[in-house]
């Protein structure tokens, strides 16, 4: 339990650090919101008393506080170019950025881990070998191009989806989840290739230690080594794996919304990026750190429960 | 260190797709079969001949000749990714390695906190703090490149630093920084030059990505990542619009990665 504190203390302090700098770094930047927002009605009294009713003149630190707290409340403060609340503008398309990434990570899982372990199983194959060559190539797709090809063959050649057809989680649920069926095949596919040959490489790495040589001689079976002793350890640099590109897919998700046009986190941030509209790129940078966080935290929670030992250190 | 009969064929099939493909952006730097931007109205969307290789674009441009200045937009934004990261990570990665202690473990935390963080998502808080464009993109995939660099140096200066060779140094009278960059730091290149492999490899995914959000290289510049993404338009009509762009982002990457996994065996 000493393990869980401690990674959740540490969590928060990177939070604060992470919202800190954001805030800083957009403070500086964004210049002026109190002119930026009365524009051409800019009167030295009026900027001055709207300055004073914003809180604008308080020391910076004081306005970190204050946005934090409102940001925990759910306000995330008014955007500039639409003029609505942040959140309004947020908190649905989190659903979707989620959906997509959660599915993809499923698919790497169940693609990657049972390849891993059967090119690990016959090393140096035939089919091993067919499997290294594909996977050194899928590795190399940058994930917006597979996205293309999978629009190509599946929406265009086979039309088992409709490119550009996305549907609302709020209208169809499983219609929605289908949609995004291949978006996440696009985001997954390279992650998956990566992890099988991390899998491969760390079985055959354990397979030659000496507790396996001692578990055969007591009399197991192969699979009984594999799977009771060699996959335990074998799968901890798996985890740590799988965890970055848990990370990674969220980030990934941004690029992969715009092949597939789905209308997630993604897409709203690139156009706040280019309207310079900072209240809503800061919340959405916060909420996908706030992601990132957690996801790690979750990872080395596994961890600890994979490798007790980690947990005592 | 030699693996006898068996050959590095990593190395050799990764040598060979980096080298032809360097041929074919050096020679894009000098001469292209057309104008790279020069518009056509009456060779829209032309297919595959021999007048023009691969097709031409939406604006009749010959797409072989963009595709080989793209290609070396992408690998010179990757370069100056690649060196940003590895500069500054070798000098971070030294001065914690070498000396420990309180910076350190303070640099280390900070490292770690950014490490975790996607590229992509570290570059694009950077672009929109500095606004869209070649150089900008260099220095945001830069400054995000760093910390893995700076790990990979730093484990490499603990494992050095209590060596013979460098207390013989020291005894010698080698200052620090000498012992540093001077003593320590060629004994790291094998370990590096992989890194900076797989570095030029997700740096050319990365330029590619953040062009193709249309943040990185701006129009009419050529570039791999933004064609793919105007292609992305025409996708059922010019399928060769999209799939030639693509196919030279993953021979380049699959290049780059074969050299990385061949000089980590080789070590």
């Amino acid at each position: 339990m000493k393990y869980a504190g401690k990674k959740l203390l540490t969590m928060f302090l990177t939070l604060f650090a992470v919202t800190l700098f954001v805030f800083l770094a957009f403070h500086v930047i964004s210049g002026d919101p109190a002119s930026s927002m009365l524009g051409t009605e800019a009167t030295p009294a009026r900027l001055e008393a709207l300055r004073e009713e914003m809180g604008l003149n308080d020391p910076v630190l004081v306005q970190y506080a204050r946005w934090a707290g409102r940001f925990l409340t759910g306000d995330m403060g008014t955007s500039y170019s639409y003029r609505m609340p942040v959140s309004d503008m947020v908190t649905d398309k989190i659903p979707v950025t989620l959906t997509l990434t959660i599915l993809a990570f499923f698919m790497m899982v169940l693609i990657s881990i049972p390849l891993g372990i059967y090119t690990a199983k016959h090393a140096g194959g035939v089919i091993d070998r067919i499997i290294y060559i594909f996977n050194q190539i899928i590795m190399a797709f940058p994930p917006f191009f597979s996205g293309i090809l999978i629009t190509l063959l599946f929406g265009r050649i086979f039309k088992l989806f409709t490119p550009g057809g996305y549907i609302s989680y709020e209208k169809n649920f499983w219609g929605f989840v289908g949609y995004l069926f291949f978006p996440a095949l696009a985001i997954a596919l390279p992650k998956a290739a990566m992890a099988v040959k991390l899998l491969r490489s760390s079985v055959i790495g354990e397979a030659r230690l000496d507790y396996v040589r001692t578990a055969y001689s007591r009399g197991n079976r192969t699979n009984d080594v594999l799977y009771k002793h060699v996959l335990k350890n074998a799968l901890i640099p798996v985890v740590t794996f799988l965890g970055m590109a848990l990370t990674d897919m969220i980030a990934g998700s941004i690029i992969i919304e715009q092949v597939f046009s789905i209308p997630g986190l993604g897409r709203i941030l690139l156009t706040s990026i280019s309207n310079r509209d900072y209240p809503v790129v800061m919340a959405i940078i916060v909420c996908i750190s706030l992601l990132v966080l957690v996801v790690n935290m979750i990872v080395d929670m596994i961890y600890g429960l994979i490798d007790p030992r980690i947990s005592v250190e | 260190m030699k693996s006898g009969k068996k050959k590095n064929y990593n190395f050799i099939v990764g040598g060979t797709i980096t080298g032809l493909m360097l041929i074919f952006i050096i020679i894009g730097f000098f001469y292209t079969p057309y104008d790279p931007n020069a518009m056509d109205p009456s060779a829209k969307f032309a297919g595959i001949s021999l007048k023009h290789l691969m097709g031409c674009d939406n604006f009749g441009r010959d797409i072989l000749s963009r595709v080989m200045k793209g290609a070396g937009t992408t690998l010179s934004v990757a370069a100056g990714t690649v060196f940003i990261g590895t500069f500054f990570g070798i000098i971070l990665g030294a001065v914690t390695g070498y000396f420990g202690g309180i910076l350190d473990e303070i640099l280390m935390r900070v490292n770690d906190a950014i490490f975790a963080f996607p590229s992509i998502l570290l570059a694009l808080v950077f672009i929109s703090l500095l606004g869209s464009g070649t150089y900008q993109v260099v220095i945001a995939l830069g400054i995000a490149f760093i910390p893995s660099f700076a790990r990979i140096v730093r484990s490499e200066f603990i494992k050095c630093k209590n060596m013979d060779y460098v207390k013989n140094a020291r005894l010698q009278g080698a200052g620090h920084l000498r012992i540093m960059f001077v003593h320590i730091l060629p004994n790291t290149f094998t370990v590096l030059l992989s890194a900076i492999m797989i570095g030029f490899n997700n740096a050319v995914l990365a330029e590619a990505g953040m062009s193709f959000l249309g943040i990185g290289v701006q129009p009419p510049q050529a570039s791999l990542g933004r064609m793919l993404s105007e292609a992305q338009t025409y996708l059922f009509r010019a399928p060769n619009y999209a799939i030639f762009p693509g196919l030279v982002i993953i021979l380049m990457v699959l290049g780059f990665s074969l050299l990385g996994d061949a000089l980590k065996r080789e070590e």
